[in-house]
């Protein structure tokens, strides 16, 4: 429970379904500095408690904090430093909210960890789990969850994926749940919104200047700030052209302190490759052809998997926008686009 | 069934303490600043309760300073005593194993008012590095904060030779000591003896939440942390809480007569708990070990066991423990207490603290030997 509306109705839902007795809302407390769209303030906890209180249910907030710098903090800033650009609640989801939670909830002896998300857990006639994207399309989490695997979804359950976020709102506000009409958050937890994603890198790790450079030539362009926040395929802050369209960013070398910038279509690229692949079930084979999503609520579009050593490269039908390393990438299925069938990151 | 031994965090209020302070909440409820029967009706309550206060720790009534509880008083303490007169002040001393209440004083009136502030470590047996403390003691120190009894492991600290230690190496330092964990346990007119400034807290024996005091051994001023009306000798303002002080006096003096019972049998059902559970519980060991602690306070690391997670099933089970401190979230923080004994954050986080107090029964104990290495056999399969 995270103060927010979603995980407040899905711990209403599964009161209701599995009885108060056997229902217990829990709190992560993932980040000790200071935050304001996130979901461990003091506020939000006491939100999460207060619901809890009102749905008669059992409530704890355990401490992940270290791991959770270890495991998601740390890695964001250190990727950044060696220019890739992590997706912290993609680790957060693997490694804290369905790894070390639910590692911790199957210790204290309960069945499975009930989240927020707007996704949806099916079963197969033979017992394989299926995940699915959220009933409501604008809101679909799926692309966060999309490195979960049959461990993990079997002893996990979405509440709200078969709801759209109205619902969620319309059944939190008929419950008078104090979080109805609370506000999406938005962005990283733990960066302030005041400080932004610069603030929070500048204290944590050194910035650097560059130069930019035209990707086919390597002519000098000018100076550029503070390299280690330039993604690939970024837009703003790169000028434009001698032909007056703008630039994107098609590489980034830390060691060389150049950002290779060029004209729209060199920022596309015809495919990824990816590492860290994970699949929701069985691996699918060499040539097959998914639908990949790049972004939380990306384009999905559609592409073949190449197998490629450890990993996997996907190939677009059509050239996409360059995904910076460190990104993740969700696939479905071709067949029924709402499935996800694995993930992989960026390398 | 269920077993609260969790003492240490507060405890039960004393029947008799309720019974003294009822009237105060209903009938006798007159303000003591004022000059008609109802106030002096209140005077003279609050002028008994100092004289019960002082009696217990050996001081004249006029050295006694109600606050609003343990808190306050190390916060008087620390900022009061750095905060008076217009003597030049240098250094802060305290231990890093103390209380937040003077640990977090300690550092806010370092940045107040420009002073250092230097940490000092405890030994591996919970006990103030006294060598540590030595080098740390030097002449320019203005205060040096140690606790009388440690609130986690119940280490009892060696107050006498820590004050004449300062006393020779500081000769300007102000001695003050958190005598919170005290008073179940030890007479504290002899364990705090030897501090300038000592503050106790009613709630941990038997009286209410929100009621404590400062003991000001005469001749250390203090300035005030809330200014108003002048009560307290000027000490600190605000209308004292009357029937929460009429309690805390009552609870310290029976806790007082009843001491030398209560700890002999207290200390029996604590040894049976620690004992039994490092018998049975495979690598358990006892934080404290080789110390001397207060009888009320069990205290050990289980291997390879998150508390936070035991904590958990103990409450299912029905038995109220703690672990480390919590901070407002409610989360369970790993405890500055075993890093400041050299513990590493893991080792920390396999602390328990299991506290009992007068009332605690030998059912409770064996309520948490059958609880304890059940939840722990659980969590560790």
């Amino acid at each position: 429970m995270s103060g927010g509306v979603d995980s407040s109705v899905a711990a209403a839902i599964l009161a209701d379904e599995l009885g108060r007795a056997n229902v217990v809302g829990a709190t992560l407390k993932l980040w000790g500095g200071s935050s304001d769209s996130g979901c461990c303030s003091v506020a939000d906890v006491d939100d999460a408690r207060r619901v809890a209180d009102q749905l008669g249910l059992v409530h704890h907030v355990f401490n992940f904090a270290d791991d959770f710098e270890a495991r998601v903090v740390a890695p964001y800033v250190h990727g950044h430093a060696e220019g890739r650009t992590p997706n912290p609640c993609i680790e957060c989801n693997r490694h804290l909210k369905f790894d070390r939670l639910l590692d911790r909830a199957m210790a204290l002896g309960f069945d499975a960890v009930a989240t927020g998300h707007h996704a949806r857990r099916a079963v197969t006639t033979d017992g394989r789990f299926r995940l699915r994207r959220g009933a409501d399309d604008l809101k679909d989490q799926s692309y966060v969850l999309s490195m979960l695997g049959q461990d993990q979804l079997a002893r996990c359950s979405f509440p709200v994926g078969d709801l759209t976020k109205a619902e969620v709102r319309a059944q939190a506000a008929r419950l008078g749940l104090r979080t109805a009409d609370k506000p999406d958050s938005q962005d990283v937890c733990f960066i302030r919104s005041d400080e932004g994603r610069r603030g929070f890198l500048g204290d944590r790790l050194p910035l650097h200047p560059g130069r930019l450079v035209d990707h086919e030539t390597g002519a000098d362009l000018g100076p550029v700030d503070d390299l280690e926040l330039v993604t690939v395929g970024q837009r703003r802050g790169m000028g434009h052209g001698t032909d007056g369209r703008r630039r994107y960013v098609t590489s980034v070398d830390l060691t060389a302190r150049r950002v290779r910038v060029g004209p729209p279509e060199a920022a596309n690229a015809p495919g990824v490759g990816l590492h860290t692949v994970t699949w929701v079930d069985e691996v699918w084979p060499d040539g097959a052809a998914a639908i990949a999503q790049c972004s939380a609520h990306g384009v999905p579009v559609g592409c073949e998997l190449v197998r490629d050593g450890d990993g996997l490269a996907v190939r677009f039908d059509e050239a996409q926008r360059r995904i910076a390393p460190g990104q993740t990438v969700a696939l479905y299925d071709p067949a029924r686009p709402e499935l996800v069938i694995g993930s992989g990151i960026v390398r | 069934m269920r077993a609260y031994l969790d003492h240490a965090a507060t405890t039960p209020m004393r029947s008799e303490a309720v019974a003294a302070m009822l009237p105060f909440l209903t009938d006798r409820f007159g303000n003591p600043s004022g000059g008609h029967g109802a106030a002096r009706d209140a005077r003279t309550a609050l002028d008994d309760a100092r004289e019960v206060v002082a009696a217990a720790l050996a001081v004249d009534p006029g050295d006694v300073v109600f606050t609003s509880g343990g808190t306050e008083a190390d916060n008087l303490a620390v900022f009061g005593a750095l905060g008076a007169g217009d003597r030049p002040i240098g250094t802060i001393v305290c231990t890093a194993m103390e209380h937040h209440a003077v640990l977090n004083a300690c550092r806010a009136a370092s940045i107040h008012f420009g002073l250092d502030l230097r940490e000092v470590p405890s030994d591996a047996a919970g006990v103030v590095d006294l060598d540590r403390l030595a080098e740390a003691c030097t002449a320019e120190v203005s205060l040096v904060s140690v606790m009388a009894v440690n609130n986690e492991i119940g280490t009892i600290q060696p107050l006498d030779e820590v004050a004449a230690l300062v006393h020779a190496q500081s000769p300007d330092a102000v001695v003050h000591t958190d005598g919170v964990q005290v008073v179940p346990w030890l007479d504290p007119a002899k364990q705090c003896q030897a501090a300038d400034l000592t503050a106790i807290s009613a709630h941990k024996f038997g009286g209410t939440k929100g009621v404590g005091a400062l003991i000001a051994r005469s001749g250390v001023p203090l300035a005030p942390l809330l200014h108003g009306g002048g009560q307290e000798r000027e000490r600190r303002s605000g209308t004292p809480d009357v029937a929460g002080i009429v309690a805390m006096a009552e609870a310290l003096r029976l806790t007082g007569d009843q001491r030398a019972e209560t700890v002999a049998r207290v200390a029996a059902l604590r040894d049976r708990l620690l004992d039994g559970l490092i018998d049975q519980v495979d690598g358990a060991v006892a934080t404290a070990e080789g110390s001397a602690t207060v009888a009320g306070i069990a205290h050990l690391r289980v291997p390879g066991v998150e508390s936070e997670a035991l904590l958990v099933l103990l409450d299912q089970a029905g038995v109220a423990a703690s672990a480390g401190a919590s901070c407002s979230s409610g989360a369970v923080e790993p405890s500055h207490v075993l890093l400041a004994m050299g513990l590493t954050r893991e080792e920390a986080a396999s602390g328990i603290r299991f506290s009992l107090g007068h009332a605690t029964t030998a059912e409770e104990i064996d309520l948490a030997l059958a609880a304890v290495p059940e939840a722990v056999s659980q969590l560790r399969n």
